[in-house]
């Protein structure tokens, strides 16, 4: 696929392309191939597990499940588009469930009246984004006041915030809410799963956020070149603020799906998820130096991730290579991936660094 | 005169006040604290911490960061102990201690060859290596837990200096293998004071450019520093070991965080070219208390994480405060 590429800038010449066309190229180019990499994936496992990956069950379980991985990659891509990184993601998310799951059981003990019913549930989605709000605010405080650098503030904010998740719960799970509660998580519209739409709503709106605003566009200069970007006048520090408050927002929404879906928040739900966020982020394209980076990428890094994830979960069945197969074999794959697509993209994207 | 006034603006000397002063409130809260015991207690519980941190401070002075070296640590902690138990290997505990050194460096190298060959961020290879280190160990080596450790290892676990009879009878002494840690905190002092890859790797980190432009060799350096630093882990990882009296493939994984606060706390800058062994042995103290503490103080464990986090976020905010050349944090790797 780079020849394709290749193609494209010798056959009209880098010059003769639109500057706007040009820009867009590299990403391009490694959308193509992580599309490529999805559909081989997706026909591996479908010829790896015959009569069980390609059947509608397999396809409904997904559906639910890489929805809030997908968020939570948002929120990653946000950050890395601007150079930066967010490790708090995970902890905002399992803080911003918890606050609400606090509410929600409130309302089982009481009336199940529907009006009641109704403002205890949207009293926990304003909660939830009242406390990621308030994460996000605290993250680029420390980010762009105080000038820490992002690894090593959102590494603090991710032990504080869950610390005092922890502190909250004690360690306990909060379980059991409302039955209406869990539609955010296990409901369908028309056939289509809540999670997922709710995940494809956020992605137009991070994607037409980056690619159709000025906010998309300071955030991209910004990761291209902080000098540039604030000797051309930008205000760095507003748009820092605004970036983790972003990416925050987006991870109390995937904690909120999460409580729903699992009917319980635990301070401690989702520890891998962290690594896959950031993989599915770099693997859809996103330059973790910045300034590269689009939701669509991030669509197909999750689904080819998910589909590697349930077909080895089904080769489990196997009797040949199931006995090899279990929790860490995964983790071992999605490192050794996340290495492989940097290289990949590494020999790619060199022609256009000279 | 100068000197003196010099002195008392370092870092070190504002945590050296610090671990002073929170020992003494300490002590005054809860005795037990200053006995003999508990201070052989907090060195011994220091000791991974504290070979770990020295490793994670080159890095961070060479403006990278390594949150892989856990991993490195269990990995090579766990074969050692497979192999040496595999081929009924009973010597003095110097063979062990090379090889699972000998597995780090070589893991160490694995990262080097991505962060270098290929130029990406450390933290993103690091994380990548973490878990394929990790994810190899339990999913192709094993996930049992290894309780009977060969003889060498079992006898280290069991030496020490300074021992003495407390009045009630009973014996304290200090780890042997707290010695080890000094004598890594010595080296790596030495190495970064006095030699040239130390000026190497404090000019890596404090303008690459200039360091290439200098004469560095900075491929070479980049091998050296993730080399070291595995090799660090795999002995701390040993040590590790050691101490537990078994080698359990889940332990170590987790605490890498842990490590890269006492380092920060130490006054070591994430970007690069600032920090000291002796900041980070102090920071390395201080966060050991805190933990100690919190059950000598009878606080709840689970408030552990919120004081970490807490200790992260302050320490980094006056670390960057005093460093203006942090272009508000835009800096990744």
């Amino acid at each position: 696929m780079s020849d394709e590429r290749d193609n494209v800038s010798v056959s009209k010449g880098p010059a003769a392309l639109p500057a706007r066309l040009q820009r867009c190229l590299p990403a391009e180019g490694a959308t193509v191939r992580l599309l490529i990499i999805t559909v081989a994936v997706f026909i591996a496992m479908s010829l790896l597990n015959p009569g069980r990956f390609l059947t509608y069950r397999n396809f409904a379980s997904m559906c639910f499940q890489f929805p809030e991985l997908g968020i939570f990659a948002l929120a990653v891509t946000v950050s890395l588009v601007t150079g930066g990184i967010d490790l708090s993601v995970i902890s905002i998310g399992n803080l911003t469930g918890i606050l609400a799951a606090l509410i929600l059981t409130q309302a089982t003990g009481a009336d199940p009246s529907a009006p009641m019913l109704a403002a205890y549930i949207a009293g926990a989605v304003v909660a939830a984004v009242a406390a990621s709000a308030l994460c996000g605010w605290i993250n680029g405080i420390l980010i762009s006041r105080f000038a820490i650098t992002p690894i090593l503030a959102t590494l603090g904010t991710m032990q504080f915030f869950m610390g005092i998740s922890l502190v909250i719960t004690k360690g306990h799970a909060i379980a059991g809410y409302p039955k209406a509660a869990q539609f955010i998580g296990n409901g369908t519209l028309a056939g289509v799963p809540v999670p997922l739409l709710i995940f494809l709503l956020l992605a137009c709106l991070v994607q037409v956020m980056l690619s159709r605003t000025r906010l998309g566009l300071h955030l991209y200069l910004m990761g291209t070149n902080p000098v540039a970007a604030r000797f051309s006048g930008l205000d760095v520090r507003r748009l820092l603020s605004k970036t983790y408050l972003l990416a925050a927002l987006l991870s109390g929404m995937a904690g909120l799906v999460i409580i729903s879906r699992t009917n319980s928040a635990k301070a401690d739900y989702g520890s891998s998820y962290l690594l896959q966020a950031v993989l599915v982020a770099i693997l859809g394209g996103v330059n973790p130096r910045g300034g590269f980076g689009s939701a669509w990428g991030v669509l197909l890094a999750v689904l080819s991730l998910q589909f590697l994830s349930s077909g080895l979960n089904m080769l489990q069945l196997n009797e040949t290579v199931g006995p090899y197969i279990n929790n860490f074999t995964k983790e071992f794959t999605w490192g050794a991936l996340l290495l492989l697509m940097m290289v990949v993209n590494y020999y790619c994207g060199r022609p256009r660094t000279q | 005169m100068d000197r003196l006034s010099r002195a008392l603006h370092r870092h070190e000397f504002y945590l050296a006040a610090t671990l002073a002063l929170l020992a003494s409130i300490i002590a005054l809260i809860n005795p037990a604290f200053l006995s003999l015991s508990n201070l052989f207690d907090l060195c011994k519980s220091s000791t991974v911490l504290g070979i770990f941190a020295l490793g994670v401070l080159i890095v961070l002075l060479s403006s990278g960061i390594d949150i892989s070296f856990t991993a490195i640590a269990v990995l090579s902690m766990y074969v050692t102990s497979r192999v040496l138990l595999a081929v009924d290997y009973s010597g003095p505990v110097i063979v062990a201690f090379a090889v699972a050194g000998c597995l780090g460096l070589l893991l160490g190298l694995f990262n080097a060859f991505f962060i270098s060959c290929y130029r990406l961020p450390t933290l993103i290879v690091t994380l990548g290596s973490a878990s394929v280190f990790r994810g190899f160990l339990l999913a192709f080596i094993g996930t049992k837990i290894v309780t009977s450790l060969p003889a060498g290892m079992v006898e280290f676990s069991k030496r020490s200096l300074f021992a003495t009879t407390l009045p009630g009878g009973e014996t304290t002494g200090l780890a042997a293998s707290f010695l080890l840690f000094v004598v890594a905190a010595v080296m790596v002092c030495v190495l970064l004071r006095y030699t040239m890859l130390g000026r190497g790797i404090y000019a890596l980190g404090g303008n690459p450019e200039a360091a290439v432009r200098a004469g560095f060799n900075i491929a070479r350096l980049q091998f050296f520093i993730y080399g070291l630093v595995g090799f660090l882990s795999g002995v701390a990882g040993l040590i590790h070991a050691c101490m537990m009296r078994n080698a359990n493939p889940f332990d170590l994984v987790g605490t890498e965080l842990v490590v890269i606060a006492a380092v920060v706390l130490g006054g070591a800058s994430i970007t690069g070219g600032r920090g000291t062994v002796i900041g980070t042995v102090l920071g390395v103290f201080l966060l050991v208390t805190i933990n100690n503490s919190l059950i000598l103080l009878g606080i709840p464990s689970y408030w552990q994480k919120v004081l970490v986090g807490l200790v992260i976020v302050i320490s980094t905010g006056i670390t960057a405060r005093r460093n203006p050349r942090a272009l508000h944090g835009v800096v990744v790797s």
